[in-house]
């Protein structure tokens, strides 16, 4: 993205991560935090090419919005990005902020995932919104992004209250024109005035800020009938939709010729607005990507509208993403009809058929990268049946085949926690043939007190943190544990080894992941022992720049099809009868399949 | 190499499909293109799918120009232009093309896991079933003319190489979008690649009209 102050008026394509990170930088941000997590990574990525911004990476989404918090109580225009599921790390911090109320404008991004493209669940984050009494913005293009992103700073510091923006994945990561603007330069003193009526949540305190909050609902409420972002766009009277965010363009595809009335503010709606546009079409729909967010609230000031089934028929489906087709087709198919409808059920098994029509093509999901350094640990979990609890980063991929070896995976952290819990419901032996596994990111995310929790109630649980240096899923960001910040500079290191030592384990070992002896022996002698071990599994990401070696050499005259190299599912040795066929363009010399071929047929490159 | 199969010339390319496997480089190749299209004066809008897909899965990613674009989405069966980085994922994501479309597509081939462990078959002829559905396809040796041209990292580029004689834009606009999605020390090679396969491409139509 251009930062260039030449650049200024023109139009640059961006993603909708950018445009929001733009959007924020010409409205003077000052300190930016967050979480890598897709789809919302870009955002941080983006501000770190503006040098006058704080921009961190924080250990977990519950950190950054404190330490954004922290900022907005000095004044300053603060911006916190992370996924969906991140809201919930960060859910506690955020439902208070919301009585404490902003000083600087605070804008809290919630990229979510509908149709779980990288993601645990699918959840709605403008119901966030409502929970908390928090506008919540829906943009519906890049352009949008930026100028809404800039708005919710206005909008947070006028009403007091933190903003949030809801992107979607086909926002995020979608591309459109944006026209670029000059930087606000906040003319704004920075300053720490002390006041605990306002920044202490004690009880006392507290009590008086819902009132306050409930009146600022009411303004809010006002504020949204005559929002410039809730937009009617008059056409053909016979249908009318209630939309926004990327289901409008969806709309606006398949029904140019409709009227629209688009949400922009999407909690809390303009009431009125919405009564005086449904008396004027003959049919009202309301298409949302996500929960039927917008039908309850319209329901529940008795307008009729059809959308996903609430209290009426079930146009459109309650899963995964919408598209033009899914609009187009649901509409007409009720319209044709006269108003019967298919069930929900009906509508989610139709919704899930153009996947069914590729069926019989070899699938291609994500596998461990060919060099990836858990797939020696993984291969010697396989060997030994060890059972695995899991957590959330690339080797979440070892539940794949030939692995098949995660066993469980919730959320952030849940690795350690999950093995506690097992252990505590079917005894220590189970801890005799069970491991948690977890990334060096994820870790230090919410590892650490899970595996306090461990020494704490005398668990006897193996913990391998599986540390390849970075937070590889997300694209390779900086963390507290890798040595780089994220700008990409030189940052204090914590010592995990030391760490681990201070929680309580006293058995910590560190092994090379890409020697799977060394990888074994240390697995075999945690999980014999009857205290709490770690094992740290160590080896940068193979696609971390310069860890790629030459291709390995394959000779055929020694192959005895003895297929133990397989064992390792490496995607660069394919299966060609019993034996392999290299592929050296995936190859990335790890050497690991070396260690594995007794009869030498797979070998180093000579230098 | 590369090869031309023609029954019928596309008159538009509006809607791209680009179907890649995670690490091959088409979301480069999505942005590279959208970038010629903005350069040209169009609305251009495209949507690619990150995350679990870098990881050797299967990438779709979609380009829209006109003069107004709502959905960043392709309608399937509404793509002008099926561009992809490997065989099996341009038959995945045939039917995305409409009738009477383009289709360039890779010869590489990259087995999926399920290839690889040998419980199930890397499908054959791919070339002809996509020879006998779509009105043109470009078959191109992308990572040989990659290799030959100094990085077998290029093959995206030298497909966007074999693809350009079907798009109105001149060499000196396609450099400039290539130079601006590149960095420094790999543009030289791309641009090596896209040429050779430019001129391939262009070299072979001549021959299917004589």
């Amino acid at each position: 993205m251009p930062t260039n102050s030449t650049l200024e008026q023109a139009v640059v394509l961006l993603s909708g991560n950018e445009a929001i990170a733009r959007g924020a930088y010409e409205a003077g941000v000052a300190v930016a935090a967050g979480y890598p997590g897709t789809p919302s990574t870009e955002i941080i990525e983006a501000l770190v090419r503006y040098p006058d911004i704080w921009v961190q990476w924080s250990p977990n989404e519950k950190v950054a919005l404190e330490v954004v918090i922290g900022a907005s109580f000095a004044g300053a225009r603060t911006l916190v990005a992370m996924k969906h599921v991140g809201l919930n790390v960060a859910a506690d911090p955020f439902l208070t902020f919301c009585y404490m109320s902003t000083n600087g404008g605070t804008v809290i991004v919630s990229a979510d995932d509908p149709g779980m493209h990288s993601s645990q669940n699918e959840q709605d984050n403008r119901q966030y919104g409502r929970m908390a009494r928090t506008p919540v913005l829906v943009p519906s293009d890049s352009q949008e992004a930026k100028s809404f992103t800039e708005a919710a700073f206005d909008i947070s510091e006028r009403f007091a209250t933190p903003v949030i923006l809801r992107s979607t994945t086909r926002l995020s990561h979608g591309r459109s024109p944006v026209k670029l603007g000059v930087r606000k330069e906040a003319a704004r003193r920075l300053a720490f005035e002390r006041n605990p009526e306002r920044f202490v949540t004690l009880p006392a305190h507290a009590r008086s800020w819902h009132p306050r909050v409930e009146e600022r609902l009411d303004a809010l409420r006002q504020f949204a009938e005559d929002c410039p972002f809730n937009r009617l766009e008059w056409g053909s009277k016979e249908i009318g939709f209630v939309t926004g965010g990327v289901a409008y363009q969806y709309v606006k595809e398949a029904f140019p010729e409709a009227s629209v009335l688009k949400l922009g503010l999407a909690y809390p709606i303009p009431r009125e607005l919405i009564r005086r546009f449904a008396s004027e079409v003959r049919y009202l729909f309301v298409v949302e990507e996500g929960d039927p967010f917008w039908e309850e609230l319209i329901l529940a000031q008795g307008v009729k509208v059809a959308g996903q089934g609430v209290a009426g028929p079930c146009v459109f489906p309650r899963v995964g993403e919408l598209s033009v087709e899914i609009v187009r087709s649901a509409v007409k198919e009720f319209l044709g009809a006269g108003s019967a409808s298919a069930s929900a059920g009906d509508r989610q098994a139709r919704a899930g058929k153009g996947a069914a029509e590729t069926v019989s093509l070899p699938a291609r999901p994500p596998v461990l990268c060919p060099g990836c350094p858990h797939r020696g640990v993984f291969y010697v979990l396989a060997k030994h049946h060890l059972i695995a609890t899991g957590d959330i980063g690339c080797y979440t991929l070892g539940a794949a085949p030939p692995f098949n070896n995660i066993d469980t995976c919730t959320c952030m952290g849940s690795s350690i926690g999950h093995a506690l819990g097992l252990e505590k419901a079917l005894g220590r032996e189970f801890s005799r043939r069970a491991v948690a596994v977890i990334g060096d990111s994820t870790f230090v995310h919410s590892g650490i007190a899970p595996l306090i929790d461990v020494v704490y109630n005398r668990g006897t649980v193996t913990v391998i943190i599986l540390d390849n240096g970075t937070t590889a899923m997300t694209g390779h960001q900086g963390h507290p544990a890798s040595g780089w910040d994220a700008r990409r500079q030189p940052a204090p290191r914590i010592d995990l080894e030391a760490l681990c030592r201070a929680c309580g384990v006293n058995d910590v070992q560190v092994v090379d992941s890409y020697d799977l002896k060394a990888v074994e022996r240390a697995i075999k002698a945690a999980v014999a022992r009857e205290e709490p071990s770690v094992v740290i599994a160590r080896r940068p990401c193979v696609l971390l720049p310069g860890m790629r070696k030459p291709p390995i050499r394959f000779l055929p005259e020694k192959c005895i099809d003895c297929g133990a190299c397989f064992r390792l599912g490496c995607p660069a040795l394919e299966k060609n009868g019993r034996r392999p066929r290299l592929n050296e363009v995936l190859c990335t010399g790890c050497l690991m399949c070396v260690q594995l071929c007794k009869p030498g047929a797979l070998i180093a490159q000579e230098a | 190499m590369v090869e031309v199969t023609s029954r019928s010339r596309p008159e538009r390319i509006d809607n791209v499909v680009i179907a890649s496997v995670g690490g091959q480089g088409g979301i480069l190749a999505t942005r590279i293109l959208a970038s010629l299209f903005l350069n040209q004066g169009w609305e251009v809008k495209t949507s690619e799918v990150h995350g679990m897909a870098q990881r050797g899965g299967s990438v779709e990613t979609h380009v829209r120009r006109g003069q107004r674009v709502h959905s960043p989405l392709v309608p399937r069966g509404e793509a002008d232009l099926l561009l992809a980085l490997e065989q099996l994922e341009g038959l995945r994501y045939l039917p995305w093309l409409r009738p009477g479309g383009l289709c360039v597509c890779s010869t590489e081939r990259i087995a999926p896991v399920s290839v690889t462990l040998g419980n199930q078959a890397y499908p054959g002829e791919i070339r002809e079933t996509l020879g006998q559905t779509v009105g043109t396809l470009v078959w191109v040796d992308a990572l040989g003319i990659a290799r030959e041209a100094g990085n077998v990292r290029a093959a995206n580029v030298a497909l966007l190489g074999a693809l350009s004689p079907f798009i109105d834009a001149s060499e000196q606009e396609w450099q400039e979008a290539i130079w601006a999605d590149l960095p420094e020390r790999v543009r030289a090679v791309n641009l090596a690649a896209f040429r050779m396969a430019r001129e391939l491409t262009t070299a072979e139509m001549g021959r299917g009209k004589a």
